[in-house]
């Protein structure tokens, strides 16, 4: 590396001088416009706005904008990541790296959120909320004590407890040298076993499942799609109910409140594409698993191929506690557990038709 | 019989069935010359194919590969990620050949969905310790003098499942994080040296942050010695415009080095006098050790290999004799001088040879022309660069790392192929 870094260091002395006139293309960058893009912030803070947070304002901003897939306690939903934990798991198998075990520096998480959070509604945060969250977070970590307030001035007192955990490339020291030269081709070993096999045969999406005889891959097997035509005309009728009800528009309107838990993953009305989950346009009253061209999970697939229905009982059950009503369901989401939020969010989601 | 083959031909006697048939033991072709029993009317009968139309010119304005190729595709693994939006899928690089990995099939890593950014709304901006600060348009970046380079492009997670033990069953689930393309674009360096580097002082501390236009931005830090060496700002692959799934309209190539630092649709370089320590560089992409210490900047991708054929999902179907072994061999630290297989699991090696010389960050296709005797093997492939380095096993790789690395496993992947010509996924001592 240190050979390298020489050669391309002196080349770089060559090029400066070289094109020193440019060609003339492009354009000045204007201040507004440097602003608007460059919100990096740095390990010393360079880059922090004014503003605050306290570890509660935080915990109500997670739970609103971040628990549906880092959990109520930052610990994580389903294959989501872990924000907080995993102390003392990095030299275990299976370490868990959390900001609080792993990450080295306080500002990545600052603007990484800043950035890239909440997931599918980037770049919506405040400054002061970016600070509660991630004041939030530290406590979930045992960083911070619970009235510690996040700022540029609090900013540096925060010592990450793994600042210390990593070290520069030194492959060229430990590897490079040990494994070079001319190497064996002849009686290299004097046993060969085979010490381990492949252990997800099965898993590994399989050319064969979903393989119809005449060699087409197709997501939904024509099974599927009988299914579909025997269940159908039960929920027509239910469709046609909901439709004569009239709906409360304030429940409606308070629906559209809730489905923002929602609205990371689903779209719901005219335009509406499949997202994280499937889009939701006449969902209430019609058989599940039907959305074109989303892929759901085998927990659906299965249950939807027994006639499930989304009823307003199933659908009230499904959100209430989805991992309780489908075990195996890929929907990452706590529950609604509110009567209120689930009476809401049933007159928003019935008021889109299919 | 003209309508049995008519039928024949509608039913496409795919690839696939036709492996399925001949792993079961259907020997649907012989594996030596064998004399024929009967006439083979796909010789003596004329076909429709011979007689009527085939499709007019205006068929397919694009084409996309014939229909018996359609197992040919990247796939995902679904229980990796916790969504599709912030995950990746497989190249097929058990069904390719030579090196080229046509754009349609070269895997995608995406930290935010592949969004879809028109040469119209592009604007690439440089700032940080320039002499001005600049924002070009698509058609800016056109003007600039171009090159073209062939690289691969390998996801620092490539092989990363198997750290700890044999665990996907094909080639394109163990190793098929990795793409080769031939790449037009301007270099970085001409785009920096138009912004001017004077304020920068002294090149050899500096960085540039480069990022994206996408909502995970992705982030990373590259010396400035690098930028300069030999990234492009690239437009085109293998002679067209990038896919959606590659950044489409500009993304940068960063040869050699982990695919993470590859921004696609970049929108942002900032000069600067250190890393920015994205998350990108900190929380992921670093190699944490057996003592729980990480490494960090492993960004170089070490001298790599995989027979891609025979291989799980690319059986032997024709039983003994001449057998063609066949794999990819690459190094981002240089060039392939060398690829040896092994057939019995490391005892003894044959050094293969290699499709063209190898070139520097690209892949190369390696052949083992052999005759097969029906036995089981053990198939493995070694690789060596130009550095004099020689591709690790497994083992070795774990004695320096431990097992919870994630990242850069360039270990030696064995194949156990049984005697009836089916491979699977396996480790030896």
């Amino acid at each position: 590396m240190s050979k390298f870094l020489k050669i391309a260091a002196s080349l770089a002395l060559l090029g400066t001088s070289a094109q020193a006139e440019g060609f003339g293309l492009g354009r000045e960058a204007l201040p507004k416009e440097i602003a608007a893009w460059d919100v990096s912030v740095r390990p010393d803070g360079t880059g922090l706005p004014e503003g605050s947070g306290d570890v509660w304002t935080g915990e109500e901003v997670f739970a609103d904008k971040c628990a549906v897939c880092h959990g109520d306690f930052a610990e994580g939903v389903g294959n989501w990541p872990k924000l907080a934990g995993g102390w003392d798991t990095l030299d275990r198998k299976d370490p868990v790296k959390t900001v609080g075990s792993y990450w080295p520096y306080l500002s990545t998480t600052w603007d990484y959120i800043n950035r890239s959070m909440p997931f599918g509604d980037a770049q919506t945060l405040e400054p002061d909320e970016v600070y509660a969250m991630v004041a939030y977070i530290l406590y979930s970590n045992d960083i911070v004590d619970d009235d510690f307030v996040l700022s540029k001035d609090t900013f540096l007192d925060v010592e990450m407890p793994n600042a210390d955990g990593f070290f520069v490339d030194d492959r060229d020291e430990t590897e490079y040298a040990q494994w070079s030269g001319e190497p064996c081709m002849e009686n290299c070993k004097d046993n060969v076993e085979v010490t381990m096999r492949a252990v997800f045969l099965d898993v590994t999406p399989g050319v064969d499942e979903a393989a119809t005889s005449d060699g087409q891959i197709t997501d939904e097997p024509a099974q599927a799609a009988a299914t579909t035509e025997d269940t159908a005309e039960e929920p027509a009728e239910e469709v046609a109910e909901q439709d004569s009800a009239a709906p409360d528009p304030e429940l409606v309107a308070a629906g559209e409140k809730v489905f923002r838990k929602c609205a990371a993953c689903h779209q719901v009305g005219e335009g509406a594409k499949n997202r994280v989950g499937p889009t939701l346009n006449g969902i209430v009253g019609h058989p599940a698993g039907q959305v074109d061209g989303f892929r759901y999970s085998n927990a659906l697939t299965d249950m939807a191929d027994d006639g499930l229905v989304w009823d307003d009982e199933n659908l009230r059950a499904f959100l209430a506690d989805p991992r309780g009503f489908m075990k195996g369901t890929k929907m990452s989401f706590a529950g609604l557990r509110k009567d209120d939020d689930l009476d809401a969010i049933l007159a928003y989601l019935a008021s889109f038709a299919g | 019989m003209r309508q049995k083959t008519e039928e024949k031909m509608s039913n496409g006697p795919s690839r696939r069935t036709f492996l399925r048939g001949a792993a079961a033991g259907t020997a649907l072709l012989a594996g030596t010359a064998a004399r024929a029993q009967t006439p083979d009317p796909l010789i003596t009968e004329v076909q429709p194919w011979a007689s009527g139309f085939g499709d007019p010119v205006d068929a397919h304005p694009y084409g996309m590969p014939i229909r018996f190729e359609d197992d040919v595709v990247r796939r995902n693994v679904e229980w990796l990620t916790a969504d599709t939006i912030s995950s990746i899928n497989f190249t097929p690089i058990h069904a390719l050949d030579g090196t080229i990995t046509p754009q349609g099939c070269a895997f995608e890593r995406h930290h935010s969905g592949a969004i879809e950014l028109s040469k119209a709304d592009y604007r690439l901006m440089i700032n940080g310790l320039v002499d001005r600060p600049l924002v070009f348009t698509y058609a800016d970046l056109e003007r600039f003098p171009r090159e073209n380079h062939v690289y691969f492009c390998e996801c620092a997670a490539n092989s990363g499942m198997e750290w700890a033990g044999a665990q996907l069953n094909g080639a394109q689930f163990t190793h098929g994080m990795i793409h080769n393309m031939e790449y037009t674009g301007v270099p970085l360096r001409t785009l920096l040296e138009e912004a001017g580097l004077d304020t920068a002082g002294d090149l050899s501390g500096k960085w540039v942050y480069v990022e994206g236009a996408d909502a995970s931005s992705n982030g990373r830090s590259i010396p400035m010695e690098k930028a300069l060496d030999d990234c492009l700002i690239a437009f085109k692959a293998n002679g067209e415009a990038l896919r959606k799934e590659h950044g489409y309209p500009v993304r940068l190539v960063v040869p050699g080095w982990e695919g993470n630092m590859w921004i696609k649709w970049i929108r942002r370089i900032e000069v600067t006098d250190g890393p920015m320590e994205s998350r990108e560089e900190t929380s992921k992409y670093t190699d944490v050790m057996k003592d729980g210490s990480a490494r960090k900047w492993t960004w170089a991708m070490d001298a790599k290999s995989v027979v891609t054929s025979p291989s799980p999902q690319a059986p032997i179907t024709h039983g003994k004799g001449p057998l063609v072994i066949s794999g990819l061999a690459w190094s981002g630290r240089g060039a392939i001088t060398r690829v040896d297989v092994s057939k019995d699991g490391g005892k003894t090696w044959q050094t293969a040879r290699l499709a063209k010389p190898g070139e520097k960050m690209a892949l190369t296709r390696f052949y083992l022309d052999t005759e097969w005797d029906g036995e089981q093997m053990l198939l493995q492939s070694r690789a060596m660069d130009d550095t004099g380095y020689v591709q690790p096993t497994k083992d070795q790789l774990r004695e320096v790392r431990g097992l919870n690395s994630v990242y850069h496993n360039n270990g030696i992947q064995t194949w156990l192929v049984n005697a009836s010509g089916e491979a699977e996924n396996v480790e030896v001592s």
